[in-house]
């Protein structure tokens, strides 16, 4: 019988999400092409990742080694090669996260098999596979066939599938490590927690989130005071962290905080899937963005098609207005 | 100690195997005094304020009225290695796939303190996924000197984030991806990768290695109009198929291991309401509805 791999995420004995989300789709894809879905874990001491991935896939494979407490891709191409080679497995899932991008693309290239990264969607329609994905930060979608191979792997986007709980009881099969060498090129040294922040955005009520549309620095202090009328927190994507005009404490997204305002107002941020990961359960999203066709709008409760320049003005006008007849 | 006495072999194996020498205080990288650092670089429609059409093929966007300029991932990759260079001395040649028209970030990359430029052309490259491309890229690098080669972690078009580790697999290198912050040694090279959620992690990686740089790594420079002047008059060497060891199976879409069938706009999870009028209608509007969410 074929087997679905997916390859469990964890960091610090956490599992991660993403974990559960490609286990969900795994299931399905499992279902459709009468094939096994198989949880591979590697970790230095994984008894209780073990136990309970058991409850969502019908076979686990964990792989324990010291030289694995860690993620390393170098350690972790090792042991994935030789289990892939001994399994040959249909589909092997891997998040698309820093672990899976630093890991997916050479291990495709070592076993020679096809890889699509940052799927969206996947469907096995005979013996192709057809897999969705997002091109130019988000604003198309492009439907793709992969390499026909004898098996394939595919990097899954996070938050694209939203994870269940089936009614599982796995089998728990332990792997021997292949690693046999010492691992000679890459090493693990420490985490780096962020900076303790002044701001914690994720307590705001309210959040004006400012992107790439905010064109000049010389621009900030206005959306500033934009905040400040409403008594609101200002937040940003990442262009703004990265070009230095806020810290990154204020910077909602993937890579930065997960936030669920009361309301979520997004000023010249055109939506890039990884901002949105972090917003798009805010009460209320308002949206303000002079292209009509972008991303942001299909998370957005309201949407307004304007030059943010023009709006910011007066809508702080009219917010003190209301603020003056209230008191 | 079982982990000390793995972590001291490794340190020992690192610096045997690379033959570390350092005198007067100056690193020697693996045994040579300069560093000679490679970058990749694509040519790409800026479309992160620009409203994008399908176009007729239905696989593709429409190009025209685009400006392309180089991935904002390969700009900081580049700035970084003219910093390495300017820090440490060395060369840094930049390398594209891509039409006469990408000449233009090469002459930016020249401009920016690139010593070299090579850039890969033939019609045959049309189709070509991040798995073709980094094989035209290993066929040329391969035959380069190259301590550290730099790349952005994606490209801001087809975002597969893949050329840098598949690059590194080919040419039988290490690598580390997402990279915020890059610190030399004269035979290891220690990274900050960026996690999610605002974790980062430090990685030890053997050189030669390839990199891929994460926005925001530094602050790319801009280029006086002397530098664009004087970069006008460096050579920029092109390559095709002819001249690279791959046959016409290893590229374009045969070669591929990704194939686009079709392009669509994505689907609508929550459709807006699109407020309308003037600015002020619209200021009042925003207003009032904050205001009946009780956030006035």
């Amino acid at each position: 019988m074929t087997e679905i791999f997916v390859l469990a995420e964890h960091r610090q004995g956490q599992i991660r999400d993403i974990t559960f989300e490609m286990l969900t789709k795994g299931r399905e894809l499992a279902e459709k092409t009468n094939s096994d879905l198989t949880a591979v874990l590697l970790g230095k001491e994984v008894k209780d990742q073990a136990k309970t991935l058991s409850e969502y896939a019908k076979k686990v494979l964990p792989v324990e080694d010291a030289k694995l407490e860690n993620f390393n891709s170098e350690a972790y191409q090792k042991v994935l090669s030789s289990i892939i080679n001994k399994h040959k497995p249909l589909l092997t899932m891997i998040g698309h996260t820093s672990f899976g991008v630093d890991l997916a693309p050479s291990l495709a290239t070592t076993l020679k098999l096809p890889l699509a990264t940052d799927c969206i969607d996947l469907e096995f329609e005979g013996e192709v596979l057809f897999i969705t994905r997002q091109m130019y930060g988000g604003k198309v979608n492009v439907k793709a066939t992969a390499h026909k191979a004898e098996g394939y792997i595919v990097t899954i986007r996070q938050a694209a599938f939203e994870a269940q709980k089936p009614a599982v009881n796995g089998e728990i099969i332990e792997e021997p490590s292949p690693i046999t060498e010492e691992i000679t090129k890459k090493r693990f040294v420490e985490y780096v927690l962020p900076p303790p922040g002044g701001v914690d955005i994720t307590a705001a009520d309210v959040l004006v989130g400012v992107g790439r549309g905010i064109k000049d620095e010389s621009n900030m202090p206005g959306m500033e005071e934009l905040a400040n009328s409403l008594g609101a927190v200002l937040a940003c994507s990442r262009p703004i962290v990265d070009k230095g005009w806020l810290s990154n404490d204020r910077q909602v997204g993937s890579s930065g905080k997960t936030v669920k305002p009361k309301a979520y107002i997004a000023l010249g941020i055109s939506g890039a899937f990884q901002h949105v990961l972090g917003m798009k359960n805010s009460d209320l999203i308002i949206a303000v963005n002079k292209d009509a066709n972008a991303p942001i709008f299909s998370f957005s409760d309201y949407g307004v098609v304007e030059d943010l320049f023009k709006i910011v003005p007066p809508l702080k006008s009219k917010i003190y207005e209301l603020k003056g007849r209230k008191a | 100690m079982k982990q000390l006495i793995a972590e001291i072999i490794w340190e020992l194996r690192a610096k045997w195997t690379e033959k570390v020498i350092i005198m007067n205080g100056n690193l020697l990288f693996r045994g040579k005094e300069r560093l000679d650092i490679i970058v990749c670089v694509k040519h790409v429609p800026e479309t992160a304020e620009a409203e994008i059409k399908i176009d007729a093929t239905g696989k593709a966007i429409e190009k025209t009225g685009l400006v392309f300029d180089i991935n904002e991932w390969d700009d900081y990759a580049l700035e970084e290695a003219v910093r390495i260079k300017e820090k440490l001395g060395g060369t840094v040649t930049a390398v594209t796939v891509g039409s006469k028209d990408a000449d233009s970030t090469l002459r930016k990359c020249l401009a920016r303190g690139a010593d070299k430029a090579i850039r890969l052309t033939d019609a045959k490259f049309e189709g070509s996924d991040s798995f073709a491309i980094a094989k035209i890229l290993c066929s040329v690098i391969k035959g380069l000197s190259s301590d550290l080669i730099l790349t952005g972690a994606l490209a801001g078009d087809d975002g597969y984030t893949m050329v840098g580790p598949i690059l590194a697999e080919m040419l039988e290198i290490t690598h580390a991806t997402m990279v915020k912050k890059i610190e030399l040694g004269n035979s290891v090279v220690k990274v900050n990768r960026e996690l999610e959620g605002g974790l980062e992690e430090i990685v030890e990686v053997k050189l030669p290695a390839v990199l891929t740089v994460q926005t925001g790594i530094n602050e790319p420079r801009y280029v006086s109009i002397l530098g664009i002047r004087k970069a006008m008059k460096k050579e920029i060497k092109t390559l095709s198929l002819a001249d690279i060891d791959l046959s016409e199976n290893d590229v374009g879409e045969a070669g591929s291991w990704v194939k686009i069938e079709k392009m669509f706009v994505p689907p609508v999870e929550k459709q807006a309401e699109f407020i309308k009028g003037t600015p002020e209608e619209i200021a009042t509007k925003i207003a009032e509805i904050i205001k009946s969410r009780g956030l006035i």
